[in-house]
């Protein structure tokens, strides 16, 4: 898109000998909106923390522009941020709060004035100029803590879950705005959060982390649609993981049965996860269905029904919008572009009801196979 | 990071200032005047038993009767409108900001035969009473002088009660006096024991209270100390005598904390 | 019940303010003794203001209140920012340090004080007379700097740790960001930290008491040396003037205080 700006090489963070971020490599291109998406605790708000000089990594480089910035501290930085819960200066009102970079580098003050109107006007607070923050609510607030970074025309813009103390409506329209701003002026903005449907909705990049690692990198709809292991999966959207081999490029086995699909590049008898979304499965008669079951379960989410069906003993979430009671038998039916295959990780296994092997499988094996598996599903767990 | 050595300044001084002097205490508790080491001190200083039996006496005494004083008080006041609640307060704290010697100098104006009290008796041809120099005036001089410090811990416990938990106790059936037996009073036992503490350590010390208020059987601990160093009588007793009552003092602020931690184990 | 409370809530607070007004009325007593009332007159006051020696001990009291306090407050300001990054072990350790003074009587305060400047004098400086202005100094200091470290404390964490971050990320060194962000933030604490060590250095009687000299006396002092003898009716003046004072002080603090609140309150509702 356009030219690289922070680069992030080999940094690790240890703190009191426990590790925090393991070697990340990551770039930021400038003029982009990158999002660092994971749970509390996955090294996001840490490696956020790196950029703005705020920590200094226990190993590896962080370059600006190709210089090395490892011991910049962050006042001579040319990253602001928008802290967590904002931090506004409580003595000062929202004039003074957002001319405080300025006053500090002496800009002279009729330059201040202008450039603090113009960044009260870009975020909307004509005539709160003079209150403090404690007169504000949470959404005003927060356009101060933005408005206060951005007057400083910084390279990058970090934000640390600008949103998370603001209510649902008003981040839904914080959202459209802050994507506005981006836009309208140009800078890289760095985000962390843990929800998935801010960073889906706002980012041009979406990195998932866990456990100090990148998961994986990549535009929201590859995020989406091409999960690389079960924890992006069961954590961008909701899923169905289970357990699958690879028979051969473009044909993949679960449940005792082959069923196509898009991807290729497996060894033979690889095995593998598998996710299907919830809302791509289409319920059908029993007799034309790929696998049969018993609705379990339904609950009412306005849009669609959440509704929970068991495969003799294997529960999937199924996102419809037609309801079907309790007790009804059904049939699914999955097309190639609804099965999404990855490689086996350390989070294989270990989210929902969805892959977990059990006594169970093998009765579906049995029976009802109808392309005989000798592979079994014990060796599949093994793979771990 | 480096902010924690902010903190050195302040260590050394504390160290300097009062671990060092409190070491000095016990040096000179253990010692004669010519430096050698003594037990001399302390059996010397236990002879004074009767009298440190009657500081506690005396102490404990006034710890009491200022809570039961003030306890009405603080209540009075938590319960009052916030800007009568501002005025009690400060007329509170207000005394103890003024010179105690000048205040406990004219309770002898007012309690001595030929005071002021004595004098309105008088009119009605009662008395003189004996209200001064005896343990009552000595206790009452106490309670006056300390009372505030009682008052004020009571007051910030009860004030921060969430009126919430009484209407809660009114809702679940407690009436008035169940609701303070069994709600308000165990809430404020971390105010109880603060209020204690304040009264307690002053007051088992105190040396002038007792030389103006007290006769000459009202001598305390703190009166015997003063003399062996202003009267320049015998320093190594007057440190043994500090020691004993240091002592005394941890112990008892000991017992009292173990009283609020107990309490949080149990409301846990 | 609600009216016998108030009822024992006045019957208390005369009983606080009998004797204070016994030293008023004494003020403008005409005779020496507080309890007999020889008719009216302002000759204590002009006495007071005609008494230089008086004056000088009120004087050396405040010079000792002011300088205690000041030095207390720097050192416990800076202390509080230190003990504040301190963690575990050593922060309970030095939090224990900061209570020793609270919780030990003010006789053995005072009395280990004075064998310790006596030992210092005796032993390092080789002199007798080492009491006076700079051991008052010091003494001072150590029981006031816990009131400053406790008013400050609470302050400081009550602060957004991330306040710091934000300065830095908006330009300002550390130093800078001290003085611009977190300064302001700590300072009703440290005002009030301040007032408190300087009313408990004015008022102090018994650590003063165990460690001055001849060479410089503070007021409270030189009451206690007129216990065997009658006290000049000027310090009921004195009293009376200095209660009035502090009196204007304290609801001048008041009225600003009640008036922050009430704004708090308000932009809470809006």
């Amino acid at each position: 898109m356009s030219k690289e700006l922070i680069r992030l090489v080999d940094c690790r963070m240890d703190f009191d000998g426990e590790t925090v971020l393991d070697s990340i490599n990551i770039y930021f291109n400038d003029s982009e909106f990158l999002t660092l998406l994971g749970p509390s605790g996955c090294g996001k708000t840490t490696t956020l923390r790196i950029i703005g000089g705020f920590l200094q990594p226990t190993s590896g480089d962080v370059l600006f522009d190709g210089v090395r910035i490892n011991d910049v501290p962050p006042h001579k930085r040319r990253v602001n941020t928008v802290f967590q819960k904002y931090a506004l200066f409580p003595h000062l009102n929202v004039f003074e709060n957002i001319a405080f970079g300025l006053r500090i580098a002496k800009v002279p003050e009729a330059e201040i004035r202008e450039r603090v109107a113009e960044m009260i006007g870009i975020v909307s607070l004509k005539g709160f100029e003079k209150r403090k923050p404690g007169q504000l609510s949470g959404g005003q607030q927060q356009r101060v803590a933005i408005a206060r970074a951005l007057v400083n025309r910084p390279k990058v813009l970090l934000l640390d879950e600008p949103l998370g103390a603001l209510d649902l409506r008003l981040r839904k329209d914080m959202q459209n705005e802050l994507k506005r701003i981006q836009q309208q002026l140009g800078i890289t903005f760095i985000y962390v959060t843990h929800d998935q449907e801010e960073a889906l909705a706002m980012s041009d990049t979406v990195v998932v982390m866990d456990r100090g690692r990148i998961q994986q990198i990549g535009t929201p709809e590859d995020i989406y649609n091409e999960p690389k292991n079960a924890f992006v999966a069961d954590f961008i959207g909701e899923s169905n993981i289970l357990d699958g081999v690879m028979r051969a490029d473009y044909v993949v086995e679960f449940f005792g049965r082959k069923f196509r699909c898009l991807d290729r590049g497996f060894a033979k008898d690889e095995p593998v996860d598998v996710v299907i979304r919830p809302e791509d499965v289409d319920i059908v008669p029993p007799d034309s269905g790929h696998l049969c079951g018993t609705v379990t379960s339904v609950t009412f989410k306005g849009v669609h029904y959440d509704t929970i069906v068991d495969f003799r003993g294997f529960k999937w979430l199924i996102q419809t919008t037609d309801l079907h009671q309790p007790g009804e038998y059904i049939g699914i039916k999955l097309t190639p572009n609804d099965i999404h295959v990855m490689k086996k990780s350390v989070y294989s296994g270990m989210f929902g009801d969805y892959s977990s092997y059990s006594a169970e499988y093998d009765e579906i094996n049995d029976p009802d196979a109808v392309i005989g598996g000798e592979e079994s599903p014990e060796e599949a767990l093994n793979e771990e | 990071m480096k902010s924690r050595f902010l903190a050195g300044p302040y260590i050394a001084w504390m160290a300097i200032f009062t671990v060092v002097p409190l070491g000095m205490v016990v040096y000179f508790a253990f010692t004669d005047n010519s430096g050698a080491f003594t037990f001399a001190n302390l059996t010397y200083a236990w002879e004074y038993w009767p009298v440190l039996l009657r500081s506690v006496w005396y102490a404990v005494a006034a710890c009491l009767i200022c809570l039961v004083v003030g306890y009405p008080v603080a209540y009075v006041i938590a319960q009052s409108t916030a800007s009568v609640q501002r005025v009690l307060y400060l007329l509170v704290t207000l005394p103890m900001c003024m010179s105690f010697l000048l205040r406990t100098l004219a309770w002898v104006a007012l309690l001595r035969d030929t005071g002021l009290i004595n004098s309105f008796l008088g009119l009605f041809g009662i008395g003189p009473a004996p209200l001064i120099r005896n343990s009552g005036s000595v206790i009452m001089g106490m309670v006056y002088n300390y009372l505030p410090y009682m008052i004020m811990p009571l007051y910030t416990v009860i004030a921060k009660l969430d009126p919430r938990l009484i209407e809660a106790a009114q809702d679940l059936g407690c009436g008035s006096f169940q609701t303070f037996r069994r709600v308000v009073l165990p809430l404020s036992v971390p105010g109880i024991v603060s209020g204690i503490t304040m009264v307690f350590v002053p007051a088992v010390s105190t040396f002038y209270i007792s030389q103006k208020l007290g006769g000459t059987e009202d001598i305390m601990i703190g009166d015997i100390i003063e003399r062996q160093f202003k009267g320049n009588l015998n320093q190594n007793l007057g440190a043994a005598m500090s020691l004993i009552l240091m002592v005394l003092v941890f112990i008892s602020i000991g017992l009292m904390n173990r009283f609020t931690d107990d309490e949080e184990v149990a409301t846990i | 019940m609600r009216r016998l409370g108030k009822i024992w809530t006045f019957i208390v607070y005369l009983f606080l303010y009998a004797p204070m007004i016994v030293l008023f009325v004494g003020s403008f007593n005409n005779g020496k003794d507080l309890s007999e009332f020889e008719g009216f007159t302002l000759a204590n006051y002009a006495d007071l203001f005609r008494d230089s020696h008086s004056l000088g001990l009120l004087l050396n009291s405040v010079i000792l209140g002011l300088a205690s306090a000041a030095l207390a407050t720097l050192l416990g300001t800076v202390a509080a920012l230190g003990i504040h990054s301190l963690r575990g072990r050593i922060r309970s350790l030095v939090m224990t340090l900061t209570n020793i003074p609270l919780v030990n009587p003010e006789i053995v305060t005072g009395i280990s004080l004075s064998l310790l400047f006596v030992f210092i004098g005796r032993y390092m400086l080789g002199t007798e007379n080492i009491l006076g202005f700079g051991t008052l100094l010091i003494a001072h200091v150590t029981f006031n700097l816990p009131y400053v470290i406790l008013s400050v404390m609470p302050k400081l964490r009550q602060t957004d740790p991330s306040l710091m971050d934000a300065a830095q990320d908006l330009g300002c060194t550390p130093l800078k960001g001290f003085f611009k962000v977190l300064l302001p933030q700590l300072l009703p604490g440290i005002i009030s930290g301040a007032i408190m060590a300087f009313t408990m250095s004015l008022d102090d009687f018994v650590i003063s008491y165990f460690t001055y000299s001849s060479k410089f006396v503070t007021l409270p002092v030189e009451i206690y040396t007129y216990t065997r003898k009658q006290i000049p009716p000027m310090f009921y003046s004195m009293f009376t003037l200095m209660f009035f004072l502090i009196l204007f002080v304290m609801i001048g603090m008041n009225i600003v205080q009640a008036r922050d609140e009430d704004r708090r309150k308000k932009h809470i509702k809006a």
